[in-house]
């Protein structure tokens, strides 16, 4: 396990009535891409701001490399943030923008050594051949590349994105975030990026924290958060279609839904209540009870996925949505057998 | 139908298209693709350079919006601020003649189905986006116009709640079956709303079929890679003797090629991801660059002597970023297309 790059310890941020970040503890290692995930007014933004220096905490410490942060300001902490709005200079060409930053009072850099760090930058980005276009020439993804450039050509020690795809078609956003996860790697300076979007935070991830509400909930890989998520908060972060949560009871061996379908096996220790949530792969379907065991569902929704199709049942007194390939042809309103695969169950206390 | 606009931009070139009643369209594209140009000429907000548009057998080109009984919902929620979410929705009923209790009752049942019973007497500014957004579409609703005209109505919603539109619109589509065209750059939503997706490209249409017909029998390169997530994998080569594929980059031979006549041209092999895998029988080297986790499964990107391939595994199965793998070729799922114009060229 690699040391601690950057700390967080306790940091408290309140905007009025608002407790925008609540006691947050966070340690980014070295080289990492730390994706923080959560819906929209979980603090986010604010918690890139606090760290970048454009918002100052309340309490708590942030330290980098061993240095206390609280107290710099936004330039001397050496961090570059980089927006969902790509805020180019429109009528300058790319590389005058790329030259921007280093041009910065107080930067002193010689024109040898600006002139080969945005050479460098165009080279990892692949927009050697727009350097001398103008900004609003540009699409979309390339004014994004651009504005990453400049966070690139200022050597930081740490990268913030703030929803840098958001702004984007959904297909080249699938294509940037896999770009952009290549080049941290390659840069090997690690990253917090931040995204409501949770298919960009499992995609992307070394690690992920789910923000919820000024906290961090949980921090794992992206494989722990999505297979044991500590609440159902926090499965409902990540995961399309989202888990099936069902409330169950305990009787003698096993848990039952409501209407007394059996779901899962349960320890003789096991509470007595519990949420019980199952991802939508994990429900298995059979159309006869001779294929597996299993209990009577109703098709009320067939989607097509390209390799997968998504199923709406009514299952256990409740909508369900199953994730199964694309072989079986299933009709609506088939009665099907559902049950849970075996040791897929995630439990949570009720 | 074409629309050239004056700075002489060609946004739509020559699209023919017919909806069938009650038909689901889709029309899914990149931005700048047309799209959104073909929908608001279909709506009346736009006149086409040439061409015609028949709605119902009837010539409705050079009618008003108003005269064309289409419902209009735009990507961006415009809600009357000083009405309660209510009145927004019972808005289009307001001249429909209708007595104000059936008014009620419709305005009542669209509102539970899009799960609006409690917001009712709210105003639009003290809703969430994806409240409003769902305002909105009630009130395109709670008219019986003959189309609906969508762009891109789930634009601001994020991720779940999109699911859960996309799930009722699905519905409401079945048990009501009211000719829509729906526009988005989201191929995923396409799939699983339409009943014909039309993919679009640079003001033409590329292809018009049911979802996993375009997923399975793409009409070019375009269409192959933009329907699928990810997109599916080219490996530009020749065909050599007459059943066999050899790459140009690399070594790579495969023992299967497209018909006969192509034999000693220039062919491009298409594969989706869920067709290569890794097998220590594999013909192809590849070093993983990147390890995506897609929840339910993971999709491995490789570099290889063919360029660059991406793979979609089980999300427990083997293979890190940094290992080096071999990759083998499913044959059920090859392609094949012009290594010119990149059509599809019959298997």
């Amino acid at each position: 396990m690699s040391e601690s790059f950057l700390t967080l310890r306790g940091v408290a941020k309140r905007f009025g009535a608002t407790q925008a970040l609540s006691g947050l503890d966070l340690e980014i290692r070295a080289g990492e891409l730390f994706v923080v995930q959560g819906p929209t007014g979980a603090g986010k933004t604010t918690l890139l701001r606090t760290i970048a220096g454009l918002e100052r905490a309340d309490s708590g410490t942030i330290t980098m490399g061993g240095r206390d942060l609280t107290t710099l300001s936004p330039a001397e902490r050496d961090v570059a943030l980089v927006f969902q709005n790509f805020s180019l200079y429109p009528d300058w060409s790319v590389r005058r923008n790329l030259e921007f930053p280093l041009r910065a009072p107080g930067r002193a850099l010689d024109e040898a050594t600006i002139g080969k760090r945005v050479a460098q930058a165009a080279a990892i980005l692949r927009i050697e051949a727009l350097l001398d276009r103008p900004a609003r020439k540009l699409s979309g993804g390339e004014m994004q590349r651009v504005a990453i450039g400049r966070a690139i050509v200022r050597e930081p020690r740490l990268y913030l994105m703030d929803e840098p795809l958001s702004n984007l078609d959904a297909k080249l956003r699938e294509a940037l975030r896999v770009e952009l996860a290549v080049l941290v790697r390659r840069l090997g300076v690690p990253m917090l990026y931040v995204t409501h979007d949770q298919a960009e935070a499992l995609s992307m991830a070394d690690r992920i924290g789910v923000l919820i509400d000024g906290r961090l909930q949980q921090v794992g890989t992206p494989r722990e958060v999505y297979s044991r998520p500590v609440s159902e908060l926090v499965a409902r972060q990540l995961g399309q279609p989202a888990i099936n949560v069902f409330s169950a009871q305990r009787s003698g061996d096993r848990y039952l839904a409501g209407d007394g379908t059996p779901l899962c096996p349960a320890a003789p220790d096991a509470p007595s209540q519990a949420s019980i949530g199952v991802r939508p792969e994990h429900l298995e379907i059979s159309e006869s009870l001779a294929e597996l065991s299993g209990s009577a569902a109703r098709v009320e929704l067939v989607e097509q996925a390209g390799p997968h199709q998504v199923i709406v049942a009514h299952w256990a007194g409740q909508r369900v949505h199953v994730l199964i390939g694309r072989e079986r042809q299933l009709g609506l309103g088939q009665r099907v057998h559902l049950r849970v695969a075996p040791d897929r169950a995630v439990l949570w206390k009720a | 139908m074409a629309k050239r606009y004056p700075d002489g931009n060609l946004a739509v070139e020559g699209v023919d298209l017919s909806i069938e009643a009650g038909e689901f369209v889709v029309l899914l594209g990149p931005s700048g693709c047309g799209k959104t140009t073909t929908l608001r000429m279909i709506a009346g907000l736009e006149l086409p350079t040439c061409g015609s548009i028949r709605l119902g057998g009837r010539d409705v080109t050079q009618l008003r919006p108003a005269q064309r009984d289409v419902g209009f919902v735009f990507q961006f929620y415009a809600l009357y601020p000083h009405l309660s979410v209510a009145q927004n929705i019972a808005f289009p009923l307001e001249c429909s003649g209708l007595a104000k209790r059936q008014r009620d009752e419709i305005v009542e049942r669209t509102a539970t189905r899009l799960g609006l019973d409690d917001l009712l007497a709210r105003r639009p500014r003290e809703l969430s986006g994806g409240d409003q957004q769902r305002v909105a579409l009630a009130r395109a609703m709670v008219r019986k116009p003959s189309v609906y005209l969508m762009d891109e109505p789930l634009g601001t919603l994020d991720g779940l709640r999109r699911l859960e539109m996309c799930e009722f619109l699905r519905e409401q589509q079945i048990a009501a079956r009211v000719t829509t065209v729906y526009v988005t750059h989201d191929q995923e939503e396409a799939m699983r709303l339409a009943d014909r997706i039309v993919v679009m490209s640079a003001g033409r249409i590329l292809q018009a079929a049911p979802p996993m017909q375009v997923y399975d029998e793409p009409a070019d390169r375009f269409v192959a890679h933009f329907v699928g997530s990810p997109g599916m994998n080219f490996i530009a080569g020749e065909v050599v003797g007459n059943d066999r594929f050899r790459a140009e980059h690399g070594g790579l031979e495969l023992p299967f090629a497209p018909r006969v006549e192509y034999a000693g041209s220039g062919v491009v092999l298409g594969i989706r991801p869920e067709f290569l895998r890794l097998s220590n029988e594999g013909p192809l080297r590849a070093r993983v660059i990147a390890d995506e986790d897609l929840g339910s499964s993971r999709a491995l990107h490789l570099d290889s002597e063919c360029g660059r391939l991406v793979a979609r595994i089980a999300a427990h199965d083997g293979g890190r970023r940094g290992e080096e793998v071999r990759v083998d070729f499913d044959a059920r799922g090859v392609r094949w297309f012009d290594a010119e114009d990149g059509v599809r060229l019959p298997a």
